[in-house]
């Protein structure tokens, strides 16, 4: 046997390219220097002898989790209020949603059927989409702040803001979804002089119906967590009750409250993924 | 016996309600819910839509118009809004480190992995992601004080959770060749990670990040509503006090902002999947 096998040479250990990675490392880190003066990034502030103290005593009060029947009962109700908040934010939301992406989709266009669509429908449906993600682009706590001085606090100003982005963000995605499929059926409906909402009902419908479904479903879990969120500018449920907890510092509620709310989200989760595997 | 007919013979549809059509329940269920949700909800309809309300919702956001565009009030809108850029880059930036420091416990990297940290990196995931940023805010500006930083650390950490369950799903879709080539050559796990298995996933998870830094510019944009810092603060001080004209401003740099960051990364995500 020849020493040339026995004495193979090593393969090289080191990374051939470390000083250019140790250069983009170091250029990164001097891009982030004015992003760290910006947001006061101290995260030994964190360590702080006072803020430790106040810290601890405030996790030390979580334990034990409130469970008085009183207070269970309380959060069960605001509970289900956060989700009736979601549900029907979502349901008026649709109820924007559909007619706006009726209006909005190019595969329903009769003067496309012969090339180029005609100016007038053209603008038309750039300017509903140009409505949808204008509705969409404004954070829903922001149209929260807004009904609030409107129509005062409680589960109206929640749901109504929830409808308005929600319904922007439905129709957007809406209109997409059946502007991707395949756009013959619908047109040969149209050719053959069907309405335009036959030829949705029986052309493309029925082609993205289960797209449509998942989508809206994926939806409502958002707003679930969305509905918690609204409750902190005064809508009610599960969010207004966290506010005030945390405003008195009382940490075994504030505790109880995240495991129902982590339990909530897991549960719609779980929920959404069955729903929309059985849609397949 | 008779011959099959030519034409199929014409069936009845269906009846609209079947006890063995599970859509049909499924539809039921979910008109159950919608109506349950409306009647227990006290909403005052009538308080909303009657002309005075609709006249004041419009009264209100006449006074919007004109924003106050002058160059003082210009120029502190522009640092808040900077700040919730800020605020929203470092925390995506914070929860995609942290994200795949925790995706990689929380992913079987082979099939001989056993994964023990498999079931607790991922439950810890899911509690971080469920519980939203602005939730996550107000708890942590206990610990932080008021301020940008509280912010920030409220969107890493609620992003690590979404980030870390999308990474570990990447890593583990990864094509599994390089990895085994380079363990069956004795090469040690974190090598074998940042030889093999990184290099390929990399585009997918900055692809991933972007997109949340896309909903965190949004998330940032409010966080200020319970004192984090940005232009949230600024809203919701200016709206307190009816300054319309002052919210107006704010309202646009915001949308301004959004449209912004959505644009810059929606082209560095074409670039990235180019």
């Amino acid at each position: 046997m020849s020493t040339a096998f026995v004495a193979r040479r090593q393969p090289v250990q080191r990374d051939p390219a470390w000083p250019g990675r140790l250069g983009w490392l170091l250029a990164a880190v001097v891009l982030l220097w004015p992003l760290l003066v910006t947001t006061e990034f101290k995260p030994w502030v964190l360590l702080d002898p006072q803020a430790v103290r106040v810290t601890g005593h405030f996790i030390a009060s979580f334990v034990p989790p409130a469970h008085s029947l009183e207070f269970l009962s309380l959060v069960a109700r605001e509970t289900w209020r956060t989700v009736a908040i979601a549900t029907a934010g979502i349901t008026l939301g649709l109820l924007l949603a559909v007619p706006l992406t009726l209006v909005a989709t190019r595969a329903l266009s009769m003067s496309a059927l012969t090339g180029q669509m005609a100016s007038l429908p053209l603008a038309l449906r750039r300017a509903v989409r140009m409505l949808l993600i204008g509705l969409r682009s404004v954070p829903e706590l922001v149209w929260a702040l807004v009904f609030v001085r409107v129509v005062g606090l409680g589960p109206a100003a929640g749901v109504l803001a929830i409808a308005l982005t929600y319904g922007g963000m439905l129709g957007k995605v809406y209109a997409e979804i059946l502007e991707s499929g395949d756009a013959q059926v619908t047109q040969t409906l149209l050719r053959n002089g069907a309405s335009r909402l036959q030829a949705f009902a029986y052309g493309l419908l029925p082609q993205n119906a289960a797209e449509l479904t998942s989508y809206t479903v994926y939806r409502w879990e958002c707003a679930i967590r969305s509905s918690v969120v609204l409750g902190f500018v005064g809508a009610g449920g599960l969010g207004q009750l966290m506010d005030g907890s945390l405003k008195m510092f009382a940490g075994g509620e504030v505790l109880t409250m995240l495991i129902v709310f982590v339990g909530l989200v897991a549960l719609a989760d779980r929920l959404s993924a069955a729903l929309r595997r059985a849609l397949g | 016996m008779r011959p099959p007919a030519a034409n199929r013979p014409y069936r009845l549809p269906p009846p609209l309600f079947d006890a063995r059509c599970r859509a049909c329940w499924l539809a039921a269920g979910v008109l159950l819910l919608v109506v349950a949700s409306f009647a227990s909800l006290d909403m005052h309809w009538v308080d909303f839509l009657s002309v005075a309300a609709l006249a004041s919702m419009g009264r209100l956001l006449g006074e919007f118009a004109p924003p106050e565009l002058s160059a003082g009030f210009v120029r502190s809108v522009v640092v808040a809004a900077w700040e919730t850029l800020a605020m929203s880059a470092l925390g995506t930036l914070l929860a995609a480190a942290a994200g795949v420091l925790l995706a990689l416990p929380a992913s079987r990297l082979h099939d001989h992995d056993r994964a023990p940290g498999r079931a607790p990196a991922r439950l810890l995931l899911n509690a971080l992601r469920a519980v939203p940023e602005l939730v996550w805010a107000a708890l942590l500006l206990i610990a932080a004080g008021l301020g940008p930083f509280a912010g920030t650390l409220a969107l890493a950490v609620h992003t690590t959770g979404v980030l870390g369950r999308l990474f570990s799903e990447a890593i583990e879709n990864a094509a599994p060749g390089p990895a085994a080539a380079l363990r069956t050559q004795g090469c040690g796990t974190a090598r074998v990670f940042l030889y093999a298995t990184l290099p390929q996933v990399l585009p997918q998870l900055m692809s991933y990040s972007l997109y949340r830094w896309e909903n965190n510019i949004r998330a940032a944009a409010v966080l200020g509503v319970v004192g984090a810092g940005g232009l949230g603060q600024m809203l919701s001080f200016h709206m307190g006090l009816f300054q319309m004209h002052k919210t107006a401003t704010v309202l646009l740099a915001m949308l301004l902002l959004v449209a912004l960051v959505d644009g810059a990364s929606f082209a560095w995500r074409g670039w990235l999947t180019r």
